[in-house]
């Protein structure tokens, strides 16, 4: 029998970026708050302290701060027709655990989407036809615009302290930044980071084909920062243990060093680790969230009522708690109704690698985790789609994050996989490698969704929630092109030779891709194709709202971190100015 | 061991199989924690034909074969973050691993049933050439070993000796950062600033590792007022703690 706590406000499942944006919003808007985390707390000091966070196996390797499966995980499918399997050990995508969430061991790269990637549908349809989008793929509108969002990115930008170079300034044009962007109010709140050797080889290559590199907008800072809230950041090392690491030195944007702290500070705020969500209450008419039920490290359940919840969380788990919940309609792939699940999209990436001869030294392991020069010009719809048969795009880009060697120790093609020639070829490459990433788009169709696996169940004994997932044709097309033109930048690299590693045509959640899970309980203007509204509040409870990167209709070609941080800040402004005077639908259907 | 084309459908595992031995360490060889006398010798001339000697030492010489016992011995060894309840089925290669058992399973059944066939115990005193093609047909997983597809228990194998190899030194593999200084990665370095910019120059000063630093490790939790605090991440209220 679950324990019931006084009442509170407001109840937050999850405290990563968006758990700790709305932590600090609304207490101090004059809410009492309690965030829900099933992790511990971790801090820069003592927790992500050098040397022992430089630990290429606990953290890379055996995925030190990611979520246990053992616990918590999902099963996978591509199709409908195959026996959905559990996920025993991770590798596709990292989810993270602990306060901080991803936010704790992102890479920090930090992406506007297009203007055109908000109205995706209209946008094709208006410039390309009706017809032009394949039959298959379920992409939609945002219901928000890019314009509407702007302000958002602009704060969450600020709050993180990213250093990079504006392209557009209010629409017009700017030397070195990226001349496809959307306008931007203000230039970066910091300059773009030193440029690594292989990002200064892919820039000269891609303007030498009158391509338009950019430095990538980043997160690790390139200078002492202190931002809006006044949380103090100090400047990148380029360690290069950032991705899957917590940053040692205050120079990575996370919820513990920019927003988290305000929060904790606030006694309208309060805090509780080790507390897993397993439930959403509604009351009887099933149109109201009554509060949340927990289990805390001892085991012992609770009931914490409160007047409005927030679903923080991961954007997996937070369609998890929907399903479990019996919060919206499931999405049935076979009918195409219901929309909780629907619209599963994630990342196509490919990669290509310039192999140079003894002399060029990379030094790969002189690393940040969002240092990288870029190219957008085959993202979005920034390119003729015209002659060609998908939509979408992606960045290509030269990164350096990294040469820690249990994972990075590249070999030319036609290498044995092991053996003497494999240790000499190892020995002979690694310093003389530079890597350029594709980061594709990635488009919802019918056949792609999330929803309850009928076997397999979790620690807590839910069932486990199940991905069916395949890429569609579109993405393979455009993973192609994308490939194409990061091959021929490659070409012009300079190398003795170039690999290609395309995406296979088939998804397998084995080799890691990316962490950038979307969809499964998106926004958007109509209830019958979307789970949120524009504000992200639930259609169907109106005093629950649902963060993160699951409100996302289709993936871009972007890493979403910054697009999640602005929607949160877009969702909380709405909640505190409309929702509070008159809480109810802030969207009449 | 059998041809696989000769096996049987995978059994699934019962429980107390599928996160191994309970008494790790009884059998094992003098100076490791899981891995028994045969288990030393079959692996010791495997991981030497993966990663052999030259300019620089063999697997075994730079201690993978302490890397993966300690490792088998422990957290990874018993699969404490896999999810491995039942029902266990065959799935496709997309849907990854299905067998249910830990690494430290995984290995005991693999290497028992090697360990009972002449070509997995006379493996140790075969020509390099010879091993070189029965490690071919393991990866191949042309053989079932018991009931552990042979490619299976190869590219954990491979994997862990990939790692004992590049690991940081604490963990028994990759001795006096071999491994390290054979592709020039410095280790555990916390700053590139000064370097990051100068394209092209090269690193050469001696890597550095977490072991060589165990009293950083251990040093006790900085005070509140420490200097590499900013300002504002020092807590002003205490936090509460869950009730």
């Amino acid at each position: 029998m679950a324990k019931k706590l006084k009442p509170v406000d407001a109840v937050l499942v999850g405290m990563g970026w968006t758990g700790a944006i709305f932590a600090k919003e609304l207490a101090e808007a004059g809410l009492r708050v309690v965030g829900l985390e099933r992790g511990r707390m971790h801090e820069t000091i003592p927790d992500w302290q050098s040397p022992a966070m430089h630990d290429e196996l606990k953290y890379a390797v055996r995925w030190g701060m990611m979520v246990d499966v053992s616990k918590e995980t999902l099963t996978f499918r591509n199709h409908s027709d195959q026996t959905a399997l559990p996920m025993r050990q991770l590798g596709s995508f990292l989810p993270g655990t602990d306060v901080g969430g991803a936010g704790v061991h992102w890479n920090g790269q930090t992406y506007r989407f297009l203007p055109s990637d908000f109205t995706l549908r209209s946008h094709y349809s208006k410039k390309y036809g009706r017809d032009f989008i394949a039959p298959d793929l379920t992409v939609q509108d945002w219901g928000v615009t890019y314009p509407e969002l702007e302000p958002f990115y602009d704060h969450f930008e600020r709050v993180c302290g990213v250093g990079g170079r504006a392209g557009n300034l209010k629409g017009q044009r700017m030397p070195g930044g990226n001349p496809f962007e959307g306008p931007r109010s203000r230039e970066y709140p910091n300059p773009p980071m030193i440029q690594a050797h292989a990002g200064a080889l892919f820039e000269k290559a891609a303007a030498s084909l009158g391509l338009h590199p950019f430095p990538e907008p980043s997160s690790n800072m390139s200078r002492a920062y202190t931002n809006p809230f006044g949380a103090q950041l100090k400047p990148c090392m380029y360690c290069g243990f950032c991705e899957r690491f917590g940053c040692e030195h205050f120079a990575k944007a996370s919820p513990q060093v920019c927003v988290l702290p305000l929060a904790m500070r606030n006694p309208n705020f309060e805090l509780r680790t080790g507390a897993h969500v397993n439930r959403v209450l509604l009351d009887a008419s099933g149109r109201r969230a009554t509060g949340v039920l927990y289990v805390d490290g001892q085991g012992r359940e609770f009931e914490q009522p409160a007047d409005i919840v927030v679903l923080c969380a991961y954007g997996l788990w937070n369609v998890h708690l929907l399903l479990v919940s019996g919060i919206g309609t499931p999405y049935d792939p076979a009918t195409g109704q219901g929309v909780v699940g629907r619209n599963y999209a994630y990342q196509t990436t490919s990669s290509v690698k310039v192999f140079y001869p003894p002399d060029v030294n990379i030094n790969p392991f002189m690393g940040a985790g969002a240092l990288g020069t870029v190219i957008d010009d085959f993202n979005g719809d920034n390119f003729d789609h015209g002659p060609l048969d998908f939509i979408g795009g992606g960045y290509i880009a030269a990164h350096t994050t990294g040469g820690r060697p249990i994972m990075y120790h590249p070999v030319p093609p036609g290498t044995p996989r092991w053996g003497s020639a494999w240790k000499r070829a190892v020995a002979d490459n690694y310093n003389h490698v530079a890597s350029i990433d594709c980061h594709g788009s990635s488009m919802s169709r019918r056949q792609n969704y999330l929803s309850l696996d009928p076997t397999y169940k979790d620690a807590h004994g839910r069932p486990l929630l199940r991905l069916t997932f395949d890429f569609p044709e579109n993405d393979r097309r455009m993973s192609r092109h994308l490939t194409d033109q990061a091959e021929r930048i490659a070409k012009a690299m300079g190398g003795r030779l170039t690999d290609r590693s395309d995406r296979s045509d088939t998804y397998s959640i084995v080799p890691y891709q990316t962490t950038h899970n979307t969809g499964g309980a998106i926004m958007g203007t109509d209830p019958r194709t979307s789970a949120v509204n524009r504000y992200l509040q639930s259609w169907d409870v109106p005093n629950l709202f649902v963060q993160g990167a699951c409100a996302f209709p289709q993936n871009a070609g972007y890493n979403p971190t910054d697009t999640v941080g602005a929607l949160a800040y877009w969702s909380v402004k709405a909640l505190i100015e409309r929702y509070l005077k008159r809480p109810g639908p802030l969207v009449q259907t | 061991m059998t041809r696989s084309d000769l096996a049987t459908a995978t059994p699934s595992p019962t429980e107390d199989a599928a996160r191994g031995p309970a008494n790790v360490g009884e059998t094992a060889a003098p100076g490791y924690a899981f891995l028994n006398d045969q288990d030393v010798a079959f692996l010791r001339a495997a991981v030497d034909r993966l990663i052999p000697a030259d300019d620089y030492p063999s697997a075994s010489q730079a201690g993978v074969l302490t890397y993966i016992d300690g490792q088998l011995a422990g957290v990874y060894g018993r699969g404490e973050r896999m999810y491995l309840a039942p029902p266990h089925r065959t799935g496709t290669p997309e849907q990854g691993y299905q067998l249910g058992l830990s690494p430290a399973a995984l290995y005991r059944k693999s290497l028992d049933a090697l360990a009972s066939h002449p070509l997995g115990r006379d493996f140790p005193s075969r020509p390099g050439a010879q091993q070189d093609a029965f490690l071919r047909e393991l990866e191949a997983g042309e053989w079932m070993l018991g009931d552990v597809p042979s490619a299976v228990f190869f590219e954990t194998l491979l994997a862990n000796v990939i790692e004992g190899y590049f690991a940081d030194p604490l963990y028994g593999g990759n001795r006096n950062m071999a491994g390290w200084r054979m592709v020039g990665f410095p280790g555990a370095y916390a700053h590139y600033t000064q370097w990051v910019g100068q394209h092209n120059v090269r690193f050469n000063r001696p890597p550095m590792s977490i072991a060589m630093r165990r009293d950083a490790v251990s040093r006790p939790g900085p005070a509140a007022s420490d200097p590499r605090i900013p300002e504002s991440a020092r807590p002003r209220t205490k936090p509460r703690g869950t009730r």
